[in-house]
């Protein structure tokens, strides 16, 4: 309506700021220590400590993978996180999609193995301390997620006997030291499971349930093996934990730790206005929870996708839950799965939130790759447009063009060195 | 001015009819938070007058309730249990009730992340709550409905992450 008004705001707001910065920045230089109370509130410094890597506590404990900390377990779930044999094919290890050098992912809206998912791959760092696996949560642990793509038909495409084959084949040994003796093998196909492809399902269903059962048991033991190698891949300190470690302490900020402008705006938009810390939050950046934030369809035609209203459900109904026959779980141990919210309007098209470390360094963004830039992930905040289905919980921030680019350029000092056994095993 | 802006984006907000949506289920100890709400305030501080107690009446003053979280400040993000303390108005200890959990985020217009139950009385008036998880830091509300013999009525706690 009044159109010369908020300009004039802006430029008086503009040499407002200005005139702010000259001072904080001169008063910094003089009074030195006291500079980071004066930026930062009792609350705000609480609320920055609480994203920082110096908050994570220890890693939790996998109740229902008694191997989860086992490092003979590790050794050989980091060997079948990249061989590739684990696949119909023989070239899709968990590893062609979560790629270590890539931040264990792969940089595609939708992830390729045997065939084309209609989701995007996640980084896997950190996942162990997430009650909840994959964009809409349908498992309850590492060792239950990693059983689903083994046997889906677009990503790996094998079936359990495949894997039961290969494991007596090339990794009796470090199997039984592990789990103990394997199953006898004597009249078993070389491809049965429960899984699309209906020859392999009949071949299965002929399998006397007893040795359905030996055979599953040896499958969910890949899943622990595997989880114990991912449960060791995790973050070490971005320039923004070192900011805020600076900050704290009252100390100058060194080359490592300075926050630009820029930064240090888009940082105060993050766990303020821009309510961003609502979400994501904690030292991973994430509440491990779901939510509809209206993330677009993607523009390929998928089947409908109705996020953690459906992924809830799975996670129940999975023969590899916390509460199944596989886990190692005692009764009181599944807590997020007997408390989970399993019905209403908020779980339809909820996604989880994901961490927000390095994120700057895996583009395309969202549970579909719907949104390719960080600029425009800011955008979509500031939009805040309606869901496709269910209800968006964001409201439109209306950021500035200025506000916008220091979201971003906050959001590009979460980034940071991975840790753990990040290469392929020796040997291969 | 931008109180008015906000007033507008609020009340057509989505976020704001699922609030009023669960208030009616957590029955009408809601209404008094929710009523204070304007758009604008959602996402905003919480009235300044916040009772944080952990002790309380309930709406028609039929139960006294203390809530006995497992410390003293709150964790985020972390399942909990906490014991219920019920007794009636003049200090009886309730032990057969049927209990139901619930709350959420008034600002945010949002439920609690996990469906919390009472799994069992303890005895003495006390019963065990499992399955309470605060995903956020700010201001939340949990509410109880008892029914009893005693008669049936709702408790709200205000609790601050
Ligand atoms: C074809 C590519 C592909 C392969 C192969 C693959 N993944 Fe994934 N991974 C994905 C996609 C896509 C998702 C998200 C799927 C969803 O939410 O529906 C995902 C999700 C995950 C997650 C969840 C992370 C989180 O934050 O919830 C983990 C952990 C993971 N994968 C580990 C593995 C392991 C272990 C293997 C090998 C057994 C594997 N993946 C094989 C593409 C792949
Ligand atoms: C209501 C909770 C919520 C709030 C508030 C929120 N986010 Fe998110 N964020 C999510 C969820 C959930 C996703 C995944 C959504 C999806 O894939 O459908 C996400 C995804 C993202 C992603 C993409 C990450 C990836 O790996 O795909 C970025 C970047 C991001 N958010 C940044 C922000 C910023 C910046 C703000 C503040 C302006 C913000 N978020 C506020 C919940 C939230
Ligand atoms: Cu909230």
């Amino acid at each position: 309506m009044n159109r010369s008004r908020p300009l004039r705001q802006r430029h008086l707001f503009l040499s407002l700021l200005g005139l702010l910065t000259f001072l904080a920045s001169s008063g910094a230089a003089v009074r030195g220590r006291s500079a980071s109370t004066d930026r930062w509130s009792e609350q705000e410094r609480a609320l920055l400590r609480s994203l920082t890597l110096s908050s994570l506590g220890p890693l939790p404990a996998d109740p229902s993978n008694r191997y989860a900390d086992d490092s003979l377990a590790a050794r050989l779930g980091r060997r079948l996180f990249f061989d590739e044999r684990l696949s119909s094919t023989g070239t899709v290890s968990c590893a062609s999609c979560h790629m270590p050098d890539r931040q264990f992912q792969d940089d595609r809206a939708l992830a390729h193995g045997v065939g084309l998912t209609s989701r995007r791959t996640m980084p896997i760092a950190g996942t162990a301390y997430s009650p909840w696996q994959f964009w809409d949560g349908r498992a309850d642990s590492q060792w239950a997620q990693a059983l689903g793509p083994l046997e889906s038909a677009v990503e790996h495409g094998g079936d359990r006997t495949q894997y039961l084959h290969l494991i007596a084949s090339d990794y009796r040994r470090e199997y039984e030291l592990i789990f103990g003796r394997l199953p006898r093998l004597d009249g078993l196909p070389a491809h049965a499971g429960p899984v699309a492809d209906s020859v392999r399902a009949v071949a299965w269903r002929r399998i006397a349930p007893v040795r359905q059962e030996d055979i599953t048991r040896v499958y969910a033991n890949i899943g622990k093996a595997i989880a114990a190698y991912e449960r060791r891949l995790g973050f070490a300190p971005s320039r923004f934990d070192q900011y805020v470690a600076a900050e704290l302490a009252g100390e100058r900020p060194t080359a490592a730790s300075a926050f630009s402008a820029d930064e240090e705006a888009g940082l105060r938009l993050f766990i303020g206005k821009a309510r961003c810390a609502n979400c994501h939050n904690g030292a991973l950046l994430t509440d491990n929870s779901f939510h509809n934030t209206g993330v677009g369809l993607p523009g390929v035609a998928l089947p409908p996708d109705r996020g953690r209203a459906t992924g809830v459900r799975q996670a129940l109904a999975s023969e590899f839950a916390c509460t199944g026959r596989y886990s190692d779980a005692g009764p009181d141990d599944c807590a997020e799965l007997r408390f989970a919210t399993v019905d209403g309007e908020e779980l339809v098209r909820a996604y989880k939130t994901p961490s927000l470390r390095n994120v700057a360094e895996r583009a395309p963004y969202m549970h579909a790759g719907q949104i390719a830039t960080l600029e425009d992930v800011v955008d979509h905040y500031s939009r805040a447009p309606e869901a496709p289905a269910g209800h968006s919980e964001l409201q439109p921030l209306r950021l500035t063009t200025m506000e916008r680019s220091q979201l971003v350029a906050f959001l590009r000092t979460l980034s940071g060195p991975l840790v753990g056994p990040l290469a392929p095993p020796a040997g291969r | 001015m931008r109180n008015v802006a906000c007033t507008i984006a609020g009340s057509k907000s989505p976020a704001v009819r699922i609030n009023r949506r669960r208030s009616t289920q957590l029955g009408t100890m809601m209404l008094p938070a929710v009523g204070l709400l304007t758009g604008c305030m959602l996402f905003t501080r919480p009235p300044a007058d916040i009772d944080y107690a952990r002790t309380r009446s309930s709406a028609s003053g039929v139960y006294h309730a203390t809530i006995h979280p497992d410390g003293d400040s709150i964790p985020q993000g972390r399942l909990q249990r906490w014991t219920l303390h019920l007794e009636t108005a003049d200090g009886t200890p309730v032990d057969r009730a049927r209990i139901e959990v619930g709350g959420g985020m008034p600002q945010h217009g949002h439920g609690l992340p996990t469906r919390p139950r009472v799994t069992r009385p303890l005895g003495a008036g006390n019963h065990l709550v499992e399955g309470l998880k605060f995903n956020m830091g700010g201001w939340w509300v949990v509410t109880f409905r008892v029914e009893s013999a005693a008669g049936t009525d709702s408790l709200v706690f205000n609790v601050k992450l």
